[in-house]
């Protein structure tokens, strides 16, 4: 295992780091040695030694490269008569890449190219892999938000989310601008709190002008009585079910996986190992065969498809998910916590309730939501426990029910464009409500993580 | 005389001294609660095996071991389960989606660790586990209605100028290329990326950064770097992480089911329509199965289930040693 040891030339460092400082400790009583820059730059100690070797005549070979790559593969696309845009896209992302590592090759030295080569591919990846998910998220958001907003001409549409628009722009310029004198340390009791107002009211009023215009009847009424060819119709049903079911699978899985985290972390019991060995397990459990374990034991033995037996199959794939995150938040308190509590002559039991939990308080939600957020959108278990109807049923403990994911799949087995269109709008209604869920979760295990780090 | 040599003194003052604590009443109450909801876990497993070991054994014998496991037909009036063909076109699926899926996680896992400008960390970080938590119906639908008339396009590109390699090869000329293992793979490896990439970012950013840095200050360029310190460092890791992935495309239901036709043979030629899953088939089958289909279903599952099993053991094995060492 050798290092390369060839000089690169291109090699800048912008940023440096205090080696003394690798592990956050400020030591300002040493006098800095004579050798070290007497003022080095402000660097935060968390960020990584990162040089950066990409200078003006690698800019000057990237836009060769792309030029000469367009231009090859469009010749050779005229001269070998193919048409298809992708042996044009194939032959110009490869002549770009082989482009990259040549004249760098030509320019430097055979590691140098390498490492350009390298840079593009992997960049290559990250851009492929943001502009999937944005490219699915915006395909789903087009498909399915005409079903979930009223019909307005299309100059009323521009107003309103012009407005909306201009709303949230000032709620981040005055963000923006407050946050830059507070870092220069000229804020005010005033500029602290104008954000927040200021926030708040763009808030109120890009609800005041979006709100009018949803479609209430979608998420008011079921789609029981609702020809395949009718307009009207929606997702009540569905809502209710999922509410119901989310709420028994939490009820369920929570008390039980953060009970069982404290049990690997805190207890360390003689279980401690296979327990976790089957966590690890459940956690790569197929989320079909969770809801196939709940119809062999519950609805194929006399219960029949019900809400209730769904919340066991979705509390099945949260158990492991919240277990754990919530050990993981459990690994990241101070052991020093503890020791107090227990040096103070705490049993154990009160160190960890009136200690540790509560300082874990906002990670432990966290981990709950996110495990809600991957229980929501489960389709296959809830499919094999609650069967799914289109009447409204609100007794999860008898009869099939329906809930988001099951309202969609019903309606994308039938050939006709009025249930599809129900379908992805009831997707828009699915994806958004994961997303709050997800970014609520991170909001709260931030603030959490800033309290337990006293910062 | 002294059984050992006496400890070294310095070398225990590191050592925090274990806690010694007598256990109140209320401690053994607590104690008591916590391992009974880790026993939960434990009696939730053991009875998923054995509930569907004891439902799927009718089918199973009715059928006969072998045939189960290498037929591939699908007769229940014939009591005639065969899952041999869907075990290969799940394999097949699974393995489509890591040829695609792990070139991409390895390089955004690298991309947000080493390449990314450091404030942006955070977002990718939060966009990975945000892509493992968007539902996989919803990523069926985007696979069924956005992708699948641009794939086929791919595929029909494959077939006529890749066609020297033979799962790329047609059957006949104008089969039809929608509804095939290369969609289903495609969709599935969008699926499993953020779980590979989030598994071994974590293993890849635990490389001590002194090495890193000693390799760079050597003069070794990032690629240099990269491939003598991190990659050597979070192998294990990586393939651990390759292979959750692995176990999370073998039983992807319903993205799958919802992008490919079923079809109980096996079927090779990975560009041509039809394929199938264990999971496909009893999400397809399960609402009109009576009888002893149902427990044919279930055989299918636990056929599923300990696949899987096997496969996250395994791969659970290798990154947790891997951090260990790490």
């Amino acid at each position: 295992m050798t290092v390369e040891l060839e000089r690169t030339d291109t090699l800048w460092i912008d940023e440096s780091d205090d080696v003394d400082d690798v592990h956050g400790i400020a030591d300002p009583v040493v006098e800095p040695p004579a050798f070290v820059d007497p003022e080095p730059p402000a660097v935060d100690p968390d960020v990584p030694f990162r040089p950066s070797s990409f200078g003006p005549s690698d800019r000057l070979e990237m836009v060769l490269s792309a030029v000469s790559a367009l231009a090859f593969a469009w010749a050779l696309c005229l001269v070998m008569d193919w048409s298809h845009p992708l042996t044009f896209t194939i032959w110009a992302i490869i002549w770009f890449v082989v482009g990259i590592y040549v004249t760098a090759r030509a320019r430097t030295s055979k590691v140098v190219a390498m490492d350009r080569l390298v840079t593009t591919l992997i960049w290559l990846s990250g851009a492929f892999a943001v502009a999937v998910l944005g490219w699915m998220i915006v395909f789903v958001l087009i498909e399915g938000i005409g079903g979930l907003v009223d019909d307005l001409p299309p100059g009323e549409w521009v107003a309103r989310l012009v407005a909306v628009g201009l709303m949230i722009a000032l709620a981040v310029v005055v963000r923006w601008r407050v946050g830059r004198r507070e870092a220069a340390g000229t804020g005010t009791a005033v500029t602290r709190l104008l954000p927040k107002v200021v926030g708040s009211a763009c808030a109120v009023g890009a609800l005041v002008v979006l709100l009018p215009v949803i479609n209430t009847e979608f998420f008011t009424s079921d789609i029981a009585e609702v020809g395949p060819l009718d307009e009207g119709g929606g997702i009540y049903h569905a809502l209710i079910g999922t509410l119901e079911q989310i709420t028994i699978a939490t009820v369920i899985s929570v008390p039980i996986a953060i009970l069982t985290a404290i049990y690997l972390h805190e207890i360390k019991g003689r279980l401690a190992v296979p327990v976790r060995f089957i966590v690890d397990a459940m956690s790569g459990l197929p989320s079909i065969v969770a809801g196939l374990i709940v119809f062999t034991v519950w609805v194929n033995a006399g219960q029949g498809f019900s809400g209730a037996s769904a919340g066991v199959a979705l509390a099945i794939i949260m158990i492991p998910i919240v277990t754990r995150t919530a050990e993981e938040i459990l690994r990241t308190i101070d052991n020093g916590l503890r020791e107090s509590a227990l040096a103070l002559g705490a049993p154990q039991w009160r160190s960890v309730v009136q200690v540790v939990l509560p300082t874990a308080r906002a990670g432990l939600i966290t981990a709950s939501i996110l495990g809600v957020a991957r229980a929501i959108g489960e389709t296959a278990p809830v499919l094999l426990t609650a069967f799914g109807s289109a009447v409204t049923n609100y007794n999860p403990f008898s009869a099939p029910q329906a809930d988001l994911p099951l309202f969609i799949w019903g309606l994308l087995r039938e050939p006709n464009e009025a249930q599809i269109a129900r379908a992805w709008s009831a997707a828009v209604v699915l994806l958004l409500l994961v997303l709050v869920l997800f970014i609520t979760a991170r909001v709260i295990g931030e603030r959490g993580a800033r309290k337990r780090t006293g910062r | 005389m002294p059984d050992a040599p006496a400890p070294d003194a310095a070398a225990l003052d590191d050592v925090p001294r274990p806690i010694v604590q007598s256990r109140t009443f209320g401690d053994r109450v607590f104690r008591g609660i916590s391992a009974g909801a880790a026993a939960t876990c434990l009696l939730i497993m053991f009875t998923t095996g054995v509930f569907l070991t004891w439902k799927a054994l009718p089918a199973i014998t009715a059928t006969g071991p072998t045939e189960f496991l290498t037929g591939d037909t699908w007769q229940p009036d014939d009591e005639a389960f065969g899952v041999g063909g869907l075990l290969v076109n799940t394999i097949m699926i699974a393995l489509t989606a890591l040829v695609i899926g792990v070139p991409i996680a390895l390089g955004l896992a690298l991309f947000i660790n080493e390449y990314s400008p450091a404030r942006m960390r955070p977002y990718l970080t939060g966009g990975v586990d945000l892509l493992a938590a968007i539902p996989s119906l919803i990523f069926g639908m985007w696979g069924l209605y956005a992708l699948s008339e641009p794939l086929s396009g791919v595929a029909e590109w494959m077939a006529s100028h890749l066609n020297a390699i033979p799962i790329f090869r047609l059957t006949e000329p104008d089969v039809s290329l929608t509804r095939s293992t290369f969609i289903a793979g495609f969709v599935v490896a969008i699926m499993i990326t953020p779980v590979i990439t989030s598994v071994s970012r974590d293993v890849m950013a635990q490389v001590p950064r002194v090495q890193c840095e000693g390799a760079l200050g050597l003069g070794g360029s990032r690629w240099g770097m990269i491939r003598d310190v991190v990659l050597p460092f979070g192998k294990s890791g990586i393939v651990g992480s390759v292979l959750l992935g692995f176990g999370r495309a073998l039983g992807e239901t319903i993205a799958v089911v919802l992008v490919i036709d079923l079809v109980f043979q096996p079927n090779l030629n990975i560009l041509e329509q039809g394929s199938g899953s264990i999971s496909a088939l009893i999400a397809t089958k399960f609402g009109e199965a009576q009888g002893l289909e149902i427990n044919g279903l279930i055989a299918a599952g636990l056929a599923l289930f300990i696949m899987t099993l096997i496969v996250n053991l395994i791969a659970r094995a290798i990154v947790n040693r891997s951090k260990l060492t790490g």
